[in-house]
């Protein structure tokens, strides 16, 4: 088994931050925001590896700190502290020593992203094929039926019917949305894909067929997946291994099926007990 | 001929610590045994002795709260299944450690000859010839084959069993965990399970398999080992 990420001690706060805050948070305390400064620490001490084809789920609440990490790692923000290596095919890469177009790169060619509010993965002035070519544009000079022919290609994969293409993505149903942003993210058949709540708030049915999709598209294309979710029911459904995040703190983390039927975290009891 | 060693289990206990209630309350307790390639050992005892612990610490379901799991490894690795990282144990599973658990736990929608063959899947093989094998096996055990396309959520408790069973057993791993495989099946069918797994031992496969009836045991065990319930000091 091959790794292709491996995160190191990633850290994260918002606001001016103090010598104490690190010391004073976390689930002891059973708060993130620092007593000493105000600031919050969204994430502190995040390490674990992935490797090619293997779906990470990272499961917890709402400010646990668990969208902090990926958007940290799709470059959406950049952590206070840690490290993060890429195993990409041409060569090791340290995700937070890159320069600015490095990082644009890596983002447009090698990750794919998928947020919770399609708002934030599409461009909702330009058609559902618009924001698949927009992607593709950005990694590589193609001729525009080239274009349009990988992004129906796409649509269709994702279930979107291409009549549709050259519609407004605002003019979507929510779970038509998530299929676009997902189409969007596989443009370049990137190897690493982060999921932040991609099926939160959708209809149970349409949860369902996004996440066959995304099962699908790990079994196809081998691609690494970091899914991130409140919900059991997801991480039961995806992932082969899980991270359990409170008050931005890795709490638990072991085998999905474990995490599940044997877990020793007290949060993490309450958490499987309080599952329907 | 000696058979080797497969897994060699010494002083593995099982404790489960509910935080909500701060109490202990404790399932297997020193449990030795072992398993041998191409034999079956059968794991006897009262329920609440903590058979299912036995299996599900060796999987890694539960984490043993103290005790070795030795495995010996296709590489020719002694392994503490204990001890292993969770890549390890991913891996085992997907190469050479099988589990036929008590209920059928399957992807929602997916389609029988789909779920028996997953385990092929994760191997490599392709859909065609997953599919294929997947469609001997269930014939060999008697599944209908009008049920092959349709996913086993609406089966009986014997079809599910079948189907779990199957796909434990398609992809021949080196060491198979049964949780009573033929608690659901009538004596016909009970039949063709017991020869299914007679010829797997025959193929190598080591068997560590939990058994209601005694009559079971003699007619496949090669080795018993009885639990009895764990004594709670107060």
């Amino acid at each position: 088994m091959d790794k292709i990420l491996e995160v190191k001690g990633l850290s994260q706060v918002y606001g001016k931050g103090c010598d104490l805050c690190f010391a004073s948070t976390g689930p002891e305390f059973e708060t993130n925001i620092c007593p000493h400064c105000g600031s919050i620490v969204a994430l502190h001490d995040l390490s674990f590896d992935l490797y090619k084809g293997e779906i990470l789920g990272i499961m917890g609440e709402s400010g646990s700190g668990k969208s902090t990490a990926v958007k940290c790692l799709y470059f959406d923000q950049m952590p206070v502290s840690g490290s993060a290596l890429f195993f990409d095919d041409s060569g090791q890469k340290p995700l937070f020593k890159l320069n600015p177009a490095q990082r644009r790169s890596l983002r447009n060619h090698r990750f794919g992203m998928v947020y919770q509010n399609p708002n934030l993965g599409l461009n909702f002035d330009i058609s559902a094929g618009g924001n698949i070519a927009e992607r593709l544009l950005m990694s590589q000079v193609m001729n525009y039926s080239e274009i349009r022919e990988r992004a129906r290609e796409l649509l269709a994969r994702t279930e979107v019917l291409t009549e549709r293409m050259d519609e407004l993505p605002k003019n979507f149903s929510g779970g038509m949305q998530q299929r676009v942003q997902i189409a969007k993210a596989l443009a370049t058949r990137p190897p690493l894909l982060l999921l932040d709540e991609v099926t939160t708030g959708l209809d149970l049915s349409v949860q369902a067929k996004i996440l066959d999709l995304i099962l699908e598209i790990q079994s196809e294309l081998n691609t690494a997946m970091i899914v991130v979710t409140h919900d059991l029911g997801v991480i039961r459904l995806l992932a082969g291994r899980t991270l359990v995040m409170k008050y931005g703190r890795v709490i638990e983390r072991g085998l999905t099926d474990q995490i599940l039927e044997d877990p020793q975290h007290a949060y993490t009891q309450q958490l499987v007990a309080s599952a329907l | 001929m000696t058979s080797k060693a497969l897994l060699r289990v010494e002083n593995l206990s099982k404790t489960f610590f509910l935080h909500e209630q701060n109490k202990v309350i404790p399932s297997s307790s020193q449990v030795n045994l072992t398993v041998y390639s191409g034999k079956l050992t059968a794991l006897i005892g009262p329920t609440g002795a903590g058979k299912s612990s036995v299996l599900k610490s060796i999987y890694r379901t539960y984490l043993p709260s103290s005790g070795r799991l030795l495995y010996e490894t296709a590489a020719g690795v002694t392994l503490d299944l204990a001890l292993a990282l969770e890549h390890q144990i991913l891996e085992l599973r997907r190469e050479e450690i099988g589990f036929v658990t008590q209920f059928l736990h399957t992807l929602p929608r997916q389609k029988t000859l789909d779920v028996v063959a997953m385990p092929l899947y994760r191997q490599g093989v392709g859909k065609l010839e997953g599919r294929a094998r997947a469609a001997e096996l269930l014939a060999e055990l008697n599944i209908p084959e009008r049920l092959w396309e349709v996913p086993p959520a609406t089966f009986s408790g014997g079809e599910k069993q079948r189907v779990n069973l199957a796909r434990g057993l398609i992809a021949s791993p080196r060491l198979l965990l049964l949780d009573e495989p033929t608690a659901s099946l009538d004596a016909k069918t009970t039949d063709r399970v017991v020869d299914l797994i007679q010829r797997k031992k025959q193929q190598g496969v080591g068997m560590l398999a939990i058994f209601h009836h005694a009559d079971l045991v003699k007619r496949m065990a090669d080795e018993v080992v009885e639990l009895s319930v764990p004594v709670v000091s107060a």
